[in-house]
């Protein structure tokens, strides 16, 4: 019985990504649906496809990062780097394809590396680390120079003409300037096809074996352990999966944009913690409520752009009520109230 | 051939010998307390034995295999399972799902089976679940399957914490005071519980305890420690005559 409560609410959650779609679909054909807010679709879609890597991170294993930009931008950059460097040499859809396995690779191997120092700490410490790990890869990128001639890659720190490239050589990566002339493949449904599968491979874990273990660590490490879980190789996991989502975000980031640079209003911490506010009022561990908090609190800023100055002042207002509405012991009591009214009328 | 063999088992912290020369003989299938005033080192013990914490000295064989230096998660594996004194739960799942953590290392499938939902999935999952719902059935919990953890009543989580221990079929059952903070309906229903266990397992199960009646009333044989060292080994009755025992407990006259 609850086996199938559960499928039944995966298949709500699938319901909504795809009725959504639909919407947005049947109004941008029909022409109801303004430039702005069509350019507004595909970032929104990738934000909430990092909203459900973080909630693995946060709800599912438990362990608080405020650095997922920076798998955002691994992804985003490695992506980038691959579809400029075989941009005449693949089909498109090839192409496209083969830039989601490097840049979810990438993310995924770095996830893990990182993964190995950080998640020896706990809490508010390796909250702290995190952040310091996405500032260092926004950095590192800002600072690399990274260019391909007929003799092979050049790489430097220090400015393009260090490279000493040949003349029949494509600067790649010029420093702060990034990676400009990716060909802009990513569109809405791409994008929303990936928030499925990164919904199907989060929903599916958490109902695996691995995924209870996974939770088994999160909510007691020591009894996880003496029960006889492998608690390194779980949180390694965990940690692993969520960088690699992340990363695909970044994909799609990166090839939505014509020029691409590691800036922070993108892949600072302060994006890092816009995420996480998506995570906490979507609610901790409920993966649904991310991706819905997700296209909320991205698309209300950006709808309100109109009203200037009252924006963020509008946009604070939807912050409270939606955590009084998710959180505070009345709210949820009247949500139940109305959810029991519902079943027993349809009953 | 003992089930349990501990030999010169000692550890210190820093200059407190917490545990000191302490040797432990328990047969397959026996029921054996570990009794002691407060801090006489009967948890110290318990984490020695699930290698929590390394001895300084003494050897530890489970089945005739050494286990001491494995780590606790080998330990485990090797067939010890615990509860603890503070009930340790996975508080946010579900009762089915806490027993089922115990069962991840016998059922087993990859990870991308897991994801995909592929393959040997569906088979294991079922049979997870009916060995699960069998031991739940034994400990009376089969119909709080869908239960959180931590909304189940003080008893009843004692109860799920020795069935997740049992999901790992343990070869030795280590409970620590199973019977604190339980009122003596609660205790009884315990006794009654680990007396289950032992008949439809077979199960060998070494307990620290507290409550006298608890211990004089299921324990075949005892060992007392006190201050670290072992006071006085042997059949239940005759060490809790023993005045040295009495001393310890309840002071001199």
């Amino acid at each position: 019985m609850a086996e199938k409560k559960r499928i039944k609410s995966n298949l709500i959650t699938y319901g909504i990504v795809i009725g959504m779609y639909l919407i947005m679909e049947i109004l941008m054909r029909t022409g109801n649906l303004s430039s702005h807010l069509k350019g507004l679709l595909v970032p929104m879609t990738y934000y909430a496809i990092i909203a459900v890597a973080l909630n693995l991170c946060v709800g599912i294993l438990g362990e608080l990062s405020i650095g997922h930009c920076g798998f955002m931008c691994i992804g985003a950059f490695a992506s980038a780097i691959f579809s400029k460097l075989t941009q005449n040499a693949l089909p498109t859809p090839i192409r496209f394809f083969l830039a989601f396995v490097v840049g979810i690779a990438v993310a995924a191997l770095f996830g893990f590396l990182i993964g190995i120092p950080v998640l020896r700490l706990k809490g508010d410490y390796l909250a702290i680390v995190t952040l310091a790990f996405g500032e260092i890869i926004k950095n590192v990128i800002n600072a690399i120079y990274f260019g391909v001639d007929s003799k092979g890659a050049h790489i430097s720190l220090n400015n393009v003409m260090d490279l000493g490239m040949e003349p029949d050589g494509q600067v790649i990566i010029n420093g702060a300037m990034g990676v400009t002339g990716t060909p802009r493949d990513a569109n809405f449904t791409i994008a929303i096809v990936v928030l499925l599968l990164a919904l199907f491979v989060v929903l599916n874990l958490m109902n695996s074996r691995d995924g209870r273990a996974i939770m088994a660590v999160r909510d007691n490490s020591i009894a996880a352990e003496s029960a006889g879980i492998n608690v390194t190789r779980y949180k390694m996991m965990a940690f692993t999966i969520s960088a690699a989502i992340a990363g695909a975000a970044g994909v799609l980031f990166s090839h939505n944009i014509t020029s691409l640079t590691a800036t922070s209003q993108y892949f600072g911490y302060n994006a890092s913690i816009m995420i996480l506010v998506y995570v906490v009022l979507g609610g901790i561990g409920n993966i649904r409520g991310s991706v819905i908090a997700a296209a909320i609190l991205y698309l209300l800023p950006e709808m309100l752009r109109g009203l200037n100055t009252y924006r963020m002042l509008i946009y604070s207002i939807v912050l409270i009520v939606m955590m009084l509405f998710n959180w505070a012991p009345a709210a949820v009591d009247w949500r139940n109230r109305v959810k029991h009214k519902f079943i027993k009328r349809n009953a | 051939m003992a089930l349990l063999q501990v030999n010169n088992l000692s550890i210190a912290f820093g200059g407190l010998r917490a545990v000191d020369d302490f040797s432990l003989e328990i047969e397959k299938g026996e029921l054996y307390g570990l009794i002691g005033p407060n801090g006489a080192g009967k948890t110290t013990v318990f984490n020695l034995l699930t290698g929590v914490y390394k001895p300084n000295e003494g050897i530890i064989r489970l089945d005739g295999e050494d286990i001491t230096r494995k780590n606790t998660i080998e330990i485990n594996h090797a067939g010890i399972a615990r509860t603890f004194q503070n009930i340790r739960l996975f508080h946010q799942m579900s009762v089915i799902d806490n027993v089922k953590v115990g069962l991840t290392e016998r059922f087993k499938y990859s990870g991308i089976e897991g994801v995909l939902h592929v393959g040997r999935y569906k088979a294991m999952e079922k049979a997870m679940d009916e060995e699960a719902m069998k031991l739940l059935k034994v400990f009376g919990l089969d119909s709080e399957r869908d239960v959180l953890a931590s909304n189940l009543p003080y008893g009843k989580q004692r109860k799920l914490e020795i069935a997740r221990a049992m999901a790992t079929s343990p070869k030795l059952l280590l409970l620590d005071e199973p019977a604190a903070g339980m009122n003596p309906n609660e205790t009884a229903e315990l006794m009654e519980t680990i007396a289950l266990v032992r008949k439809e397992f077979n199960m060998t199960i070494l307990l620290i305890e507290h409550d006298m009646k608890l211990v004089s009333g299921i324990c075949e044989k005892l060992t007392v420690l006190n201050f670290g060292r072992v006071l006085k080994q042997g059949e239940t009755k005759e060490v809790l005559d023993d005045p040295e025992v009495i001393k310890a407990y309840l002071g001199e006259d």
